[in-house]
C-alpha cells in the first residue's frame, strides 16, 4: 500500500433504512489531495454517505480508497486503511488531556507491548501535530476543557497523527467564530495535498473561501459538480437552495 | 510529590498496615475476618479496572470467585482424604463408585493452583468475545453477567453428588501440608493474601498508567470514536475482563484456605452484587478506592449483622443508594472533594483585599 494519498472513487452506492432511501446510487469521485465540499439540503443524505464509507452503515454499490474496497469491511479495519472522520458534534475523550487523546490516536499500530508500558517521551508526530493544530501550551489540559473550535482542532489533530489519507470531516466550524473558521480553513488547506480531503458544510462563506471542488446532493442523488462557481451558476441548485423554478433568469449565479 | 514517589510511599504505607499494624493489634479471629476481607478487595480491585475504568458493570464476578475457589477447594478436598480416597462428602451420599474423571486433575496441586487463576479467565475470554463482539453492553452485559451467575449456582446445587451440592466444599482441614486448625499456619494464610493483594494492586497501577489504561478509559467513555482510530474496542475491553475475572479467581482461591469453605450462596447473585457495591462505596475509578470500599463494607457488614441481623440488607442498600446518588465517585472522592473546598476557600480567603476593591467599585 502506497503512502501517497489516494482518491475517493464511489460508483452507485446506496444506503436504505427500512425502505427510507437515504443515499440514492451516488457516483463521485475526489482526486488525490483535492479539497472536496459535500453541500446539500438537510436529508440530503451528506453524513450517511460518509456513515457509508466509514463502515457505520450498510451500503451497497462500490467505494474505493485508491485500490482498497471500503464497503463491506469493519469500522476499525477502514480506519487501517487510512480513512479519518470527525462528527457533528466532537467526540473527544473528554476525562484524558490533549496529549493523550493525540497518543491514543497515534496508536492503532502498536504492539501489546507498547500497549501495556507508560508513554515515555511524546511520539513526534504527536508533537509536530500539537504544534500544528495549535495546541502545544494546552498539551496537559483535559479535552473537555477545551474551547469549542480548540475541540474541532484537536479532532482534525488526531486524524493527522492517526495517519488518515482521506479525511472527511462532518461540518468542522459549525458553532465556531469568525476567526476559528478562518484558522480551520487555512488548517485544512496545510493538511491537504498528501492527503484527500472531504468537508460536509452548510457555511457557504467557509465554502467559497476554502473549497476547490463542489458536491451537491440533493435527496440521495448528486445534484450537481464542479468548482464552486460551476456550482452556483447551475439552475438546478439555485432551484433546491432558493426554490425558485429553474427556467427563471438567474443571472446571479456567476458573481461567486 | 511526584507520583511516583506518592506511589511507593503509598505502597509502603500499605505493607506496613497489612503486614506489621493489623497482626500486632487484631485478635487471631479478627485477622481470619480481615483475611476474608483482603479476598473480597482483591476480587474489587478487578471490578475497579473493569468497571471503573472499563465502564464494564461486572455484576456476575461471583462466577468467577467461584471458579477458583471451588478449583482450589477440589484440590484441598482430596489432599485432605489422601491418595486414592474420595472426598468425604462423596463417600457420604454413596452415589459414586470412582472419583468423576473431571476431579481427578485437581489432585496435581500444580494443575489446581494453575486453574484457579486460568479457568476463570478462560471462561471469562469465551464469554467476552462472543459477548463483545455482539457490542453488547450497558445494563445488557450486566443483567448477562447475572444471569451466568445464576445458572452457576443452579447447575452446582443439581450436581450435588459431585460438587456438594448447597452445602459447598466444606471442612477444609489442610493447605498444602499445612493443618488450617493452626492459628499460626492461620496467619501464613492472611500474609499470602495480604502479599497478593499489594501484588495486584502494583501490577493493576501499571496497566491503569500504560498506554492500555489510557485507551480503556478512552473505550468507556467514547466507544465508537475509538473505532474509527482503527481500535477494536472488543479486544480492549476483553483485557480488563479476563484480568478481573483472574483475580476474582484467585480472591475465591485465598478465600478457601482463609474461611475452610466455598458454597453457592458465596457466589451467587447477591454476592456478585455486594462486590459491586463496596466497590461503588469505595469509589470504582480511583485505584484504592475498590479495596477500602469492599473491606469497609464487609466490615461493616459483619459489625452490624451482629448488633441488628436482618437490617443489615437494607442498610446496605441505603448506603449504595447514597453514594450513587450523592457522591458518584465513592468514598475516594472524598479526599479530592475536600481538596478542592480547601483550594477553593482560600482565594476569598485575603480579606485585606476585598474591601480595597469594594471601595474602588464603590468609588
Amino acid at each position: 500500500m502506497s503512502e501517497t494519498a489516494g482518491g475517493l472513487r464511489i460508483r452507485g452506492l446506496r444506503v436504505a433504512f427500512d425502505g427510507f432511501v437515504a443515499v440514492d446510487g451516488v457516483d463521485l469521485d475526489v482526486a488525490p489531495g483535492d479539497i472536496r465540499f459535500l453541500i446539500g439540503p438537510n436529508g440530503a443524505g451528506k453524513t450517511t454517505l460518509v456513515d457509508a464509507v466509514t463502515g457505520l452503515v450498510k451500503a451497497t454499490g462500490s467505494a474505493l480508497f485508491g485500490e482498497q474496497e471500503l464497503l463491506g469491511r469493519e469500522v476499525h479495519r477502514i480506519a487501517r486503511l487510512g480513512v479519518g472522520r470527525t462528527f457533528q458534534t466532537a467526540a473527544l475523550f473528554e476525562e484524558l488531556t490533549v496529549l493523550q487523546n493525540l497518543d491514543i490516536a497515534a496508536g492503532a499500530g502498536r504492539s501489546p507491548w507498547a500497549m501495556l508500558r507508560r508513554r515515555g517521551a511524546v511520539p513526534d508526530d504527536v508533537a509536530y501535530t500539537l504544534e500544528t493544530i495549535g495546541l502545544a501550551d494546552r498539551r496537559d489540559a483535559l479535552a473537555g476543557t477545551l474551547a469549542h473550535g480548540q475541540k474541532q482542532w484537536l479532532e482534525i489533530g488526531m486524524l493527522l497523527v492517526q495517519n488518515a489519507r482521506l479525511l472527511l470531516l462532518d461540518e468542522p466550524v459549525a458553532g465556531m467564530s469568525h476567526e476559528e473558521r478562518e484558522a480551520t480553513g487555512e488548517l485544512l488547506g496545510k493538511v491537504a495535498g498528501e492527503r484527500t480531503v472531504v468537508v460536509i458544510e452548510h457555511d457557504m462563506d467557509f465554502l467559497r473561501r476554502f473549497a476547490r471542488t463542489v458536491t451537491v446532493l440533493h435527496a440521495g442523488k448528486v445534484l450537481s459538480e464542479g468548482t464552486v462557481a460551476q456550482v452556483q451558476a447551475d439552475p438546478k441548485v439555485q432551484e433546491v437552495y432558493l426554490g425558485h423554478a429553474s427556467d427563471e433568469p438567474v443571472a446571479q449565479g456567476a458573481e461567486a | 510529590m511526584s507520583p511516583r514517589v506518592r506511589a511507593w510511599l503509598g505502597f509502603g504505607l500499605g505493607a506496613v498496615v497489612l503486614f506489621a499494624a493489623a497482626p500486632a493489634l487484631l485478635t487471631d479471629f479478627r485477622l481470619s475476618l480481615l483475611a476474608k476481607y483482603l479476598c473480597f478487595a482483591i476480587v474489587a480491585v478487578g471490578i475497579g479496572l473493569a468497571w471503573g475504568r472499563g465502564g464494564l458493570l461486572t455484576l456476575g464476578q461471583g462466577v468467577f470467585f467461584g471458579l477458583g475457589g471451588y478449583a482450589m477447594a477440589m484440590h484441598l478436598k482430596l489432599a485432605d482424604a489422601g491418595e486414592g480416597d474420595m472426598p468425604d462428602f462423596m463417600q457420604l451420599y454413596g452415589q459414586l463408585d470412582e472419583l468423576p474423571a473431571w476431579w481427578a486433575p485437581f489432585a496435581n496441586p500444580v494443575f489446581a493452583l494453575a486453574a484457579t487463576v486460568l479457568l476463570p479467565m478462560l471462561v471469562a475470554f469465551g464469554l467476552g468475545s462472543l459477548v463483545f463482539r455482539r457490542r453488547v453492553r450497558g445494563a445488557y452485559f450486566a443483567i448477562l453477567s447475572q444471569a451466568l451467575a445464576a445458572a452457576m449456582v443452579i447447575l452446582l446445587i443439581g450436581q450435588q453428588g459431585t460438587t456438594g451440592g448447597t452445602n459447598g466444599l466444606t471442612d477444609i482441614e489442610g493447605f498444602f501440608g499445612y493443618d488450617l486448625d493452626d492459628p499460626v499456619n492461620q496467619r501464613m494464610v492472611y500474609f499470602i493474601i495480604a502479599g497478593v493483594l499489594l501484588a495486584l494492586l502494583a501490577l493493576t497501577r501499571q496497566l491503569m498508567h500504560s498506554r492500555y489504561g489510557e485507551l480503556l478509559v478512552a473505550v468507556r467513555d467514547s466507544e465508537e470514536r475509538v473505532r474509527f482510530l482503527g481500535y477494536n474496542p472488543a479486544n480492549v475491553k476483553l483485557v480488563a475482563y479476563v484480568v478481573a475475572a483472574g483475580m476474582a479467581g484467585l480472591a475465591g482461591a485465598l478465600f478457601v484456605p482463609a474461611v475452610g469453605i466455598i458454597s453457592p450462596a458465596l457466589i451467587g447473585i447477591v454476592p456478585s452484587i455486594e462486590f459491586v457495591i463496596g466497590v461503588a462505596v469505595g469509589g470504582r475509578a480511583a485505584l484504592l478506592g475498590p479495596v477500602l470500599g469492599a473491606v469497609a463494607v464487609a466490615w461493616a457488614k459483619t459489625a452490624l449483622s451482629e448488633r441488628f441481623p436482618g437490617t443489615w440488607t437494607y442498610l446496605q442498600g441505603a448506603m449504595f443508594v447514597l453514594v450513587v446518588a450523592f457522591l458518584p465517585g465513592g468514598l475516594a472522592s472524598l479526599w479530592g472533594l475536600v481538596k478542592r473546598r480547601r483550594e477553593a476557600a482560600v482565594p476569598p480567603a485575603p480579606p485585606a483585599e476585598q474591601p480595597v476593591l469594594v471601595k474602588e467599585a464603590a468609588a
